[in-house]
């Protein structure tokens, strides 16, 4: 291993005990100086309790508003390797299925134009380049896109949308979120390249309820598989569970709108009251399975509590097919329609979750032409004054 | 709608921009914003967003980001 440049003690505390240590993977790299030089910054920010990183600036590839990040050191004297360090997000592909030579293709680009840092995979999904110089930008981006790859977004622009194994290695796909996620990425190029929203926009494909994208929580729009049918039931099964399972305290009294009853022998379900939830299924895999009637729930306005705190999503469409051979022209639809009204009005680093909080949802739901629903109301109402509307009391009146 | 051409909008929208610089930062939306309000019911939103692609691709403005997205001139 090179020797190191900086005295870094703090850092080497985190070399310590059995677990991955990325400073472990940084000395690894020490002989490129904008490791070292990033490492000796790492070490000055341990001891100050303050970062050196400034981000943001006019960096960038001609054409695109995103996929670079600009990052340098407030300590550029000191530290001159790492003066200029930024940030590079590749769109990854869908699901992050990867031949191990499109890896190494990739490692090989990145060796050639930056520090040789990278995040696999960034929170939004993207792989993560992490630290060139302003000037290897464009070349860098040459040879990305000469192997086939693109920039994912940044910015106030849709980010690059992210998806779930979904069917090529799950058995509870309800829908192809591969093809899905594609579709959608090829078809809003512009949105992901162009920034022209008042913030950031994201969309996660979840194949079914368990949301293992957690697109409930870090997506604006979440995309999550469902069924509309009953749950299909092998009573055999379950009867061959239940010899080690509890049905009734693990399953029945843990249902959410508690539509399960067991009797020893017949498992019932009331299905039009089970909300798909996955809990039964989850624990009775081989004796419970999702229906045949398959398509997405499409819920709204999520998001880590990086400005205001955090939201989850909310369900604005109960049932959408989702056939590739539709083009999801549906939920572009929806999409484009909310875009429209949240781009116009939304305030700048606003998300739609908090837009939609601000306006009322119900005025929301009249501008982008969505009829309300049922499964739209989180929560009974809290307050006792209602408000009828004037037609209401017309009708009274008559 | 009709009179107004794309490239018209770009030349609005470049001396707009350079109009408000050190000024006041704005964003895509801003510029669209005035740029319908400028030529009225002649421009739209989509015709707004191919002028801004125009001017991006050809350098004469570029994004920046500080805390959101904005369009300014290129650093010369």
């Amino acid at each position: 291993m090179t020797g190191m440049k900086y005295k870094t003690p703090l850092l080497d505390e985190l070399e310590k005990g059995p677990w991955p240590s990325f400073v472990k993977e940084m000395k690894k790299e020490a002989h490129r100086p904008m490791v070292q030089d990033a490492l000796g910054q790492l070490e000055r920010s341990y001891e100050e309790h303050i970062s050196h990183w400034k981000h943001g600036g006019l960096v960038g590839v001609m054409g695109y508003g995103g996929g670079v990040i600009g990052r340098y050191s407030d300590l550029a004297e000191e530290f001159p390797a790492v003066a200029e360090f930024h940030t590079h997000r590749v769109n990854q592909p869908s699901a992050w299925f990867y031949t191990s030579d499109a890896l190494r293709t990739l490692c090989d680009i990145w060796d050639r134009h930056g520090s040789g840092l990278t995040n696999f995979h960034g929170s939004t999904g993207d792989v993560v380049f992490l630290g060139s110089t302003t000037a290897e930008i464009e070349p860098l981006f040459a040879d990305l896109t000469k192997a086939g790859w693109d920039l994912g977004g940044s910015g106030s622009n849709m980010r690059t949308p992210s998806c779930c194994v979904g069917p090529a290695r799950c058995e509870w796909a309800m829908y192809d979120t591969l093809d899905a996620c594609y579709n959608i990425t090829q078809n809003f190029q512009d949105e992901l390249h162009r920034p022209f929203f008042p913030y950031k926009w994201k969309f996660k494909f979840a194949g079914c309820p368990n949301d293992c994208v957690a697109s409930i929580a870090r997506s604006d729009c979440s995309v999550m598989g469902t069924w509309r049918d009953e749950i299909r039931v092998d009573q055999a099964k379950v009867r061959e569970y239940a010899k080690t399972v509890d049905i009734e305290s693990e399953i029945c009294d843990r249902c959410p709108t508690r539509c399960i009853e067991w009797d020893g022998k017949k498992l019932e379900i009331d299905n039009p009251n089970c909300v798909k939830c996955m809990h039964c299924i989850n624990v009775m895999p081989k004796a419970l399975k999702p229906g045949l009637d398959r398509g997405a729930t499409i819920l709204i306005g999520g998001k880590a509590p990086i400005i205001g705190g955090a939201l989850l999503c909310s369900v604005f469409v109960p049932f959408l097919e989702m056939d590739p051979e539709s083009d999801y022209e549906d939920l572009k639809e929806l999409t484009e329609a909310i875009w429209d009204l949240w781009g116009e009005h939304g305030k700048l680093r606003e998300r739609v979750g908090e837009f939609i909080q601000r306006v009322g949802l119900s005025n929301f739901l009249e501008e982008i032409g969505l009829d309300p629903v049922p499964e739209m109301v989180m929560a009974p109402r809290s307050n006792p004054y209602i408000f009828f509307d004037d037609e209401i009391f017309e009708t009274d009146g008559e | 709608m009709a009179d107004v051409t794309v490239e018209q909008v770009a030349d609005a929208m470049f001396e707009l921009v350079s109009s408000m610089k050190g000024k006041r930062d704005l964003k895509p939306m801003d510029v669209t914003k005035q740029m319908i309000e400028k030529f009225g019911g002649d421009v739209d939103k989509q015709t707004c967003k191919k002028a801004l692609r125009t001017l991006i691709d050809s350098g004469r403005l570029t994004y920046k980001y500080a805390g959101g997205s904005y369009v300014t001139l290129p650093e010369s």
